[in-house]
């Protein structure tokens, strides 16, 4: 990868980001289209987990990922502390791993 | 609101400091793993470091290093890392209902406007709090990725395999966390089940990072919501959502 091509992609990800943050921020949006965004992270978040745990490339997976992660719902679900949640994850995964 | 509760609600609402700070740390340790990957890519460590420095979005760098290591074309590098950076403009929209202020702030804060920043300060109650976790979390996120980078790659590969450990599913274990205060509301569980319904099936057709941003058409559910209802979580938070 070219510093051309590394600078070119640093400028494309800040100009989104300025994007949505400056350029068409902070105006008063249609309470329709308020709601869309509000409904974002509800969308995006569950996404990244099912894409990031269920998926290798462009396959779907089913490894020691979905137990961690399945662990980490579990104690989110039994209201876990936020750091708690992330080494239970992190720990199922691995002890998944070490003996499978 | 002086009365902390512990215990009450601290899963779903992290706290606006100390979280982020945690986090932060977790994303360190995935930036030494971004390092060493990188590295291993054939990217020198200048660039590498760079990289995390100017184009400061995880997935998209992974993106771009991942296809430039499996032999792509730097072309098909840029379209994944731009279409994965797309959603960072939707956050940024998000936030702008809630970091206000000079231009020269809001340029900065652009710079830290990703997953970790906006999900942490969604999930705060009051506009305050949100201030406080975008800023406090895009730093401690900022710092630690970069250092993890710079480790990583000088390190290269005296570091052991991050997957031992399970860091791969720190990430999405996090998440599950954040979305916690996303899915109380039935519009959000909706908005939640097509996201990643559209995400799944796209995964084994569609180029890499096009699947996530698609499931972003899921927030369309808002439209057929009847007026007057509850706020949508991220742009109205009141804090009444609370268990």
């Amino acid at each position: 990868m070219s510093w051309a091509a590394i600078l070119g992609l640093a400028a494309g990800c800040y100009l989104l980001k300025v994007l949505g943050l400056v350029l068409l921020g902070g105006r008063e949006l249609p309470p329709t289209v308020d709601r869309c965004v509000g409904l974002l992270p509800a969308a995006l978040l569950p996404t990244l987990i099912a894409v990031q745990t269920l998926t290798t490339d462009h396959r779907w997976v089913l490894d020691a990922r979905a137990a961690g992660v399945g662990a980490a719902v579990l104690a989110a679900w039994r209201k876990a502390p936020f750091p708690v949640i992330i080494v239970v994850g992190a720990a199922t995964t691995a002890l998944v791993r070490a003996f499978s | 609101m002086d009365d902390p509760s512990p215990g009450v609600g601290a899963a779903a609402v992290p706290h606006p400091i100390t979280a982020g700070l945690v986090l932060g740390v977790a994303v360190g340790v995935f930036g030494i793993s971004f390092g060493v990957l990188a590295v291993a890519a054939g990217l020198s460590p200048a660039k590498v470091c760079a990289m995390s420095l100017l184009v400061f979005t995880g997935a998209s760098q992974f993106a771009a290093v991942g296809v430039v290591g499996a032999g792509g074309s730097t072309a098909t590098a840029l379209a994944s890392a731009l279409l994965l950076g797309a959603r960072n403009a939707a956050y940024g929209l998000t936030m702008s209902t809630i970091l206000r202020g000079r231009l020269p702030t809001r340029l900065a804060a652009s710079q830290l406007v990703i997953d970790e920043s906006t999900a942490m300060a969604t999930a705060q109650a009051t506009p305050s709090d949100q201030r406080r976790a975008f800023w406090w979390t895009g730093l401690a996120v900022f710092v630690c990725w970069n250092l993890g980078t710079l480790l990583g790659a000088l390190g290269g590969d005296a570091i052991g395999d991050p997957e031992r450990f399970g860091l791969d599913a720190a990430f999405p274990a996090g998440f599950v966390a954040l979305l916690v205060p996303h899915v109380r509301s039935f519009e959000g569980r909706v908005t939640a089940a097509i996201g990643v319904a559209v995400a799944l099936l796209l995964v084994p057709v569609a180029p890499a990072g096009l699947p996530v941003l698609a499931a972003s058409i899921a927030v369309l559910v808002g439209l057929r919501s009847p007026k007057g209802t509850e706020a949508a979580p991220g742009t109205a938070p009141t804090g009444e959502d609370l268990p």
